[in-house]
């Protein structure tokens, strides 16, 4: 049986201490590095003592997929191999999961779709699997370009949902989302969310924690069900009752079962703001008009206030980092003072700006835009215009050049 | 802080999880009142008080205990054991303290048998067909101590006490975490403390049933 503090200070056969996480992130020093995302996925992976990685091809996260082979090739995971489709992937990273190994993966657009059916399995049998998932379009006709349609799909899954800015934002939040997701009484797996390309295929600098030092391995035994057993739900439930009967304890236990999920998530919440110092980034909260984004939405966002600044409007800035836990009094607090609320997204439905609405009080204040997708950029003066727009300022249009 | 308070049922046709209701779990060295952050010592002295209070405090242990998957566990189960002796001891005429395993999850059909077993999917027929009203979980993971707890607080008026080696149990009314044997041992220390200063509820006790 391991026991986590027993193993800190030894090595791993790598020469890799096994250090506690904490002092790790935020005591350790930090090398600037140029990094593409897909690059720094692979650094995270070599200090997150994974056991199991399970790859499939779909751009934009096939290199970083790659990559992890390459650590694999140098010993750093204890598995890897590839799939027969992204739906296998993920059932291949279950049985991982269920048989007690730290597990990683990556898909995107089209393939987090075609897996869809894993996600609240995962979630519904505790499996703290952390998925990487680098935004594109899913819909006809083809596009591999950026847009951020799926994760409105991952947000009732009982995944943990979290959306990386920046580069920086990945490789801390992939070691501390193993933190989180593997509290006892968190348990659930992480959907961690970026802007394909804008993130994975762009070179930034990124302060990386010694290549020395590693996170602790995950324990099983404290696990909040038990390793796979086929006598033990969820095994025994999916062969055998409950799913086949039907009478009142039946439905009264899976309602119950999805309560307990929720409530996971909920417990979440404590140990994210923990890990991540608050769910949400803030900047100029007294103003009268806030910008709420998540993704590389907020750097566009900040570009934005920027520009304003310059014409004399004051411009504040929520920057959402988890969607599940959904920090609603966070973001309520921070936008007390908003008159007006913009939510720019690079997706056609305005998943955020819906839960924006939903969350703050006299939700007409919420405009939901400026919206782009399909793997369009958002340029910063698109977001001004909006703004200038909305307060009867006059803006040029960014349409055209006119004839 | 949440106005909600995880109190005795029946509750809810489906009860809301505690969590969802704002309901947060104890730090190290606290445990939880009725959804209420409080110091562990003031804990011990509620759980005893329960206990010397019920007509039928039980205590379900489940496969963490149950086995001697480790030296640890075997160490727990007679920290368990010595609870329920305590307990024995402890009570007066008319009381009838019980230890129903949770030996397993799996779901028990065509139908549990609730003189031996407790099931985390149908807690409740154990405590209604036992007349439990207070009952104590040690050593049941995590989640299936959940669902039994909520299951529990929805359709019996039974007080729960969660001794949970994690974080706890918003779910059940009064909860301990990262469990010891020193912790188990503590709590049998302060039955027999309390032993003889508290009134069995007998005479209007419901017994955990629900009308």
């Amino acid at each position: 049986m391991a026991d986590i503090h027993s193993v800190i200070g030894t090595k791993n056969k790598k020469g890799q201490t096994y250090t506690d996480t904490w002092k790790m992130m935020n005591e350790a020093p930090r090398t600037p590095s140029f990094y593409t995302g897909s690059e720094v996925i692979k650094e995270a992976l070599r200090r997150a003592s994974c056991d199991v990685m399970i790859a499939y091809p779909i751009t934009p996260q096939s290199e970083a997929a790659a990559l992890i082979g390459e650590l694999f090739a140098e010993g750093y995971i204890g598995d890897y191999f590839r799939g027969e489709s992204e739906f296998a992937v993920m059932s291949q990273c279950a049985g991982a999961a269920f048989g007690g190994a730290r597990v990683f993966t990556t898909t995107a657009g089209p393939g987090t779709m075609r897996a869809m059916e894993n996600f609240p399995m995962w979630s519904g049998a505790r499996l703290p699997i952390q998925m990487i998932v680098t935004c594109r379009g899913i819909n006809s006709p083809l596009s591999i370009q950026p847009d951020t349609l799926e994760i409105a799909y991952l947000l009732n899954t009982g995944m943990l949902v979290w959306h990386a800015e920046t580069a920086q934002d990945f490789f801390d939040w992939i070691l501390k989302g193993y933190m989180v997701s593997e509290e006892p009484d968190v348990h659930l797996p992480l959907a961690l969310c970026c802007d394909g390309f804008f993130v994975t295929h762009t070179k930034d600098v990124v302060n990386l924690t010694p290549a020395d030092m590693c996170l602790p391995p995950y324990d099983p035994y404290r696990s909040p069900v038990p390793c796979m057993d086929m006598e033990c739900p969820p095994v025994r439930m999916m062969r055998d009752p409950f799913v086949m009967k039907s009478n009142y304890i039946s439905y009264a236990t899976h309602a119950s079962w999805q309560q307990e999920i929720w409530a996971a998530v909920e417990r979440s919440r404590k140990h994210s703001i923990h890990w991540l110092n608050g769910l949400i980034d803030t900047e100029n909260t007294d103003a009268e008009i806030m910008i709420v984004a998540s993704g590389t939405a907020v750097s566009q966002g900040r570009e934005a206030i920027r520009l304003l600044e310059d014409e004399g409007v004051r411009c504040g800035l929520v920057k959402v980092k988890t969607l599940r836990p959904w920090p609603e009094e966070e973001i309520r607090e921070a936008t007390k003072n908003a008159k007006h609320i913009f939510v720019p997204e690079f997706n056609v439905t305005g998943w955020l700006a819906k839960e924006i609405k939903a969350t703050v009080p006299n939700h007409e204040r919420v405009h939901a835009g400026p919206h782009v997708c399909g793997g369009m950029t958002m340029p910063p003066e698109i977001i001004v215009s909006e703004i200038k727009t909305a307060l009867g300022m006059k803006t040029f249009s960014l349409a055209g050049r006119g004839s | 802080m949440s106005d909600y308070r995880v109190l005795p049922g029946p509750e809810h046709f489906l009860p809301p999880a505690a969590a969802s209701m704002g309901i947060c779990l104890p730090n190290p060295g606290e445990a939880h009142i009725n959804g209420v952050i409080a110091p562990e010592e003031k804990a011990y002295e509620e759980a005893a008080r329960q206990f010397l209070m019920a007509k039928v405090p039980t205590i379900f242990p489940g496969p963490l205990v149950l086995w001697a998957w480790n030296e640890k566990a075997a160490k727990k189960a007679t920290a368990v054991r010595h609870l329920f002796n305590t307990l024995v001891e402890c009570v007066q005429p008319g009381q009838k303290p019980m230890l129903i395993p949770m030996p397993d999850y799996r779901p028990k059909y065509p139908k549990i048998n609730p003189e031996v077993e407790i099931n985390p999917n149908h807690p409740n027929l154990t405590i209604w067909h036992n007349r439990i009203d207070c009952c104590m979980f040690i050593g049941v993971h995590c989640h299936q101590a959940n669902l039994s707890l909520k299951i529990i607080r929805g359709g019996t008026s039974c007080y729960t006490i969660a001794m949970c080696a994690q974080a706890g149990h918003e779910d059940a009314m009064l909860s301990f975490r990262d469990a010891s044997v020193e912790k188990i041992m503590k709590l049998a220390d302060t039955v027999k403390r309390l032993k003889g200063t508290v009134q069995p509820r007998l005479a209007s006790a419901k017994n955990g049933v629900s009308s």
